[in-house]
């Protein structure tokens, strides 16, 4: 009987890498994986219609949470209508920046796009930075989705199963408004031939910038969802960027379910990472994305151009 | 054409002469770099606050009213050694900087720290927690002041272990800082008779961390120590609130802490905590009106650290020096020699005294974070709750392996 016991109370040694602490890291990567998604889908809408590389996706997913944070603490509107509020706020805000700027690289090679855009993200960083330091503000989990429960092997905080389901809701969302509506058909048209889209009574350039702010608004949304995870920071973004768009190369660049699965996947992966071998765990996606390059240049579920 | 350039180039050399010897017997110009990290996850705790302090530094030392020439000028090493190496290189060689202060981040500290001893400069460093600095890598060149990894682990760390927590995983930052910290905080666990279970290092700058505390919650160790710092700790703080860690019975030990982190975190979930500085704002008037001055100056009016106290009270010991000597001899070993000389005082640390090892030792203070309801103001955090000597907070002399104490 007390071997039983004992045998189940703590592990130690290597044996402690138990099945049911990997079920918990597999979780945990799947939670992780929901933000991937998230950011790296808006980055495919934005390639995919646009062929815009979006560096400033980063600084927008940051203005998201800090936006969220505002409304808190000076409106007093509370976490549920962020999550409506910031995403259509710093949608107006990309839409701006769409109209007043990106519009005039169109046809022009991706580097003047990824340029103009790391520009704006370094700006936009370094202003919140000037104002808010960098160590960042708290944003309380809402009251609704505090706690947490026992699955077994792990203890789940609601909040963090919510981002998930949540998550795939939006993505999935997206990926039929894209794919199997009237509305994705035409943004797909013009993007392929604009000429032709136009001649059909479509204002292209409007479903352009509209197109734009769906991306940005999806960044925003994201950065809400984080703020009670993580600090409200200037650089919240920044630290992500570049995560994520490994993320849109593996999965292909502009591959709208591609970028989904292929965030999830790569989440999973590096939660196993931390477990087996958390040294290498900032650096096991770059990995696969060089093997990947290596192997399919056009990412897992990309076409050649 | 020629007689003019001719006679020009002879009176530069002459000008140049005059100078030269005014240099030698009586120089009173001085050129301070605040190298820190000014934009990542330690800019809050250093960074532009800690060039402030060294600002407020020489205005308060009143030695340009005596006739010195005093400029302060700042670098970003962005925590990578080979940036913070190229900009203090650069400092000595081009900008002709006498000293360097503040370097958090002990990998950085410990890179720049070879090169300052190199060119024969002035290192006071207040940023960095690793106690090599003061110890196997002590430096003639070299004063460390505010705190150390030694006395993280022998005031927060001991009184853990002590108030019965005897199991430890350590959720460490995998560069030297968070080696030094695992290190001294498991000599002094496995001394208590305690025990150190596992642990795991992470990335520094890691956004998530519940893999980690996943990892730490299993290990079932009474005593999670935290030996990272600044946005990483405060990651770990709150999301170990998240996955109900410290409801199941364990504890977090923040071992390193600062102002800005708990302001980070917030009161709600931080509050109870007990962490160690040497320096707090609202300690007594003298250290309150310091810090009146220093908010009126900050762009988020946000009192000093302790790391940034640290650089205002070197700065002003580092000047007295000088004064002291009657001029700038640019000759680093022989300054820090007359700093190591003279009794330390400043309003933000009190009285203390820098160790052949160059260590400087002064009291530090055991502080609990205060309950949202005990809170009356933007940063009224920290309760004190007890007070630790500083010959018995830090490494005695006798356990130094420092190379400057074999004579």
């Amino acid at each position: 009987m007390r071997l039983a016991g004992d045998f189940q109370g703590t592990p130690k040694g290597p044996g402690a890498k138990s099945m049911q602490a990997l079920y918990a890291q597999l979780l945990v990567g799947l939670i992780n994986g929901s933000f991937y998604a998230l950011l790296s889908l808006g980055l495919a809408v934005i390639f995919g219609m646009l062929n815009i590389i979006n560096f400033a996706h980063g600084a927008l997913y940051m203005m998201g949470a800090f936006v969220a944070y505002f409304l808190l603490n000076l409106g007093g509107i509370n976490y549920w209508w962020a999550l409506l509020l910031a995403p259509i706020i710093v949608g107006i805000f990309g839409m701006i920046l769409e109209r007043t700027m990106l519009q005039w690289l169109t046809g022009l090679d991706h580097l003047y796009g990824l340029l103009l855009t790391f520009g704006i993200a370094l700006i936009v960083q370094g202003v919140f930075q000037n104002y808010f330091g960098s160590s960042g503000l708290p944003y309380a989990i809402p009251d609704q989705l505090k706690g947490g429960m026992n699955l077994g092997f792990m203890f789940l905080p609601v909040y963090r199963g919510w981002v998930v389901i949540f998550s795939l809701i939006v993505c999935l969302a997206t990926w039929f408004l894209i794919e199997k509506t009237q509305l994705g058909a035409n943004l797909r048209a013009a993007t392929e031939n604009p000429t032709l889209v136009r001649a059909f009574g479509i204002n292209v350039p409007r479903m352009i910038t509209l197109t734009y702010g769906l991306g940005v608004g999806l960044a925003a949304l994201a950065g809400v969802l984080s703020a009670p995870i993580n600090q409200v920071r200037p650089l919240m973004g920044a630290d992500l960027i570049i995560v994520v768009f490994a993320v849109v190369v593996i999965g292909g660049m502009g591959s709208i379910m591609g970028s989904i699965i292929t965030g999830f996947a790569l989440g999973v992966i590096e939660g196993l990472t931390k477990y087996f071998y958390p040294e290498a765990s900032n650096t096991v996606v770059f990995v696969l994305m060089v093997l990947v390059l290596l192997v399919k240049p056009t990412g897992l579920t990309g076409r050649a151009a | 054409m020629n007689t003019r350039s001719i006679a020009s180039l002879l009176l530069t050399t002459a000008l140049t002469f005059a100078a030269a010897g005014v240099a030698s017997a009586q120089d009173k110009t001085v050129k301070i770099g605040a190298l820190s990290d000014q934009s990542g996850l330690y800019a809050d705790l250093g960074g532009p606050g800690s060039t402030l302090a060294a600002q407020m530094a020489v205005e308060d030392s009143g030695l340009a009213a005596k006739g010195w020439k005093i400029d302060i000028i700042s670098g970003d090493h962005q925590n990578k050694p080979d940036i913070g190496t190229a900009i203090a290189r650069q400092w000595f060689d081009v900008e002709k900087v006498d000293a360097i202060v503040d370097v958090p981040n002990s990998g950085v500290a410990l890179a720049v720290n070879n090169v300052i001893k190199e060119k024969n400069g002035v290192y006071v460093n207040s940023g960095a927690a690793t106690s090599d600095l003061s110890n196997a890598q002590c430096s003639p060149n070299t004063v460390h002041w505010t705190y150390d990894t030694y006395m993280l682990a022998h005031t927060t760390g001991q009184a853990l272990v002590k108030a019965g927590g005897d199991t430890w995983f350590f959720l460490t930052a995998d560069y030297a800082f968070g080696a030094a910290l695992e290190r001294d905080t498991t000599a002094v666990v496995t001394s208590n008779g305690g025990k150190v279970v596992g642990g795991v290092k992470h990335p520094l700058n890691t956004p998530d961390f519940s893999s980690f505390l996943l990892q730490a919650q299993s290990s079932k160790a009474k005593i999670i120590g935290l030996a990272n710092a600044g946005g990483d700790t405060t990651n770990t703080i709150k999301q170990a609130a998240e996955f109900g860690i410290g409801k199941g019975g364990q504890k977090l030990a923040a071992l390193l802490l600062f102002l800005t982190d708990i302001k980070a975190i917030g009161l709600e979930t931080a509050q109870g905590l007990s962490f160690t500085e040497t320096f707090y704002w609202d300690m007594n008037d003298q250290t309150r009106a310091f810090s009146k001055r220093f908010a009126d100056k900050m762009k988020n009016n946000a009192p000093p650290t302790m790391v940034q106290a640290g650089v205002y009270a070197g700065v002003r010991h580092y000047l007295k020096a000088l004064e002291a000597m009657g001029g700038n001899s640019h000759d680093g070993v022989k300054i820090v020699e007359k700093m190591k000389s003279m009794p330390t005082e400043d309003d933000l640390f009190g009285k203390g005294e820098i160790q052949p090892n160059g260590r400087t030792i002064h009291n530090a203070y055991l502080f609990e974070v205060k309950k949202p309801s005990e809170s009356k103001g933007p940063w009224d955090f920290y309760k004190l709750v007890g007070t630790v000597p500083g010959d018995q907070a830090f490494t005695p002399l006798s356990e130094s392996k420092c190379a400057l104490l074999k004579k």
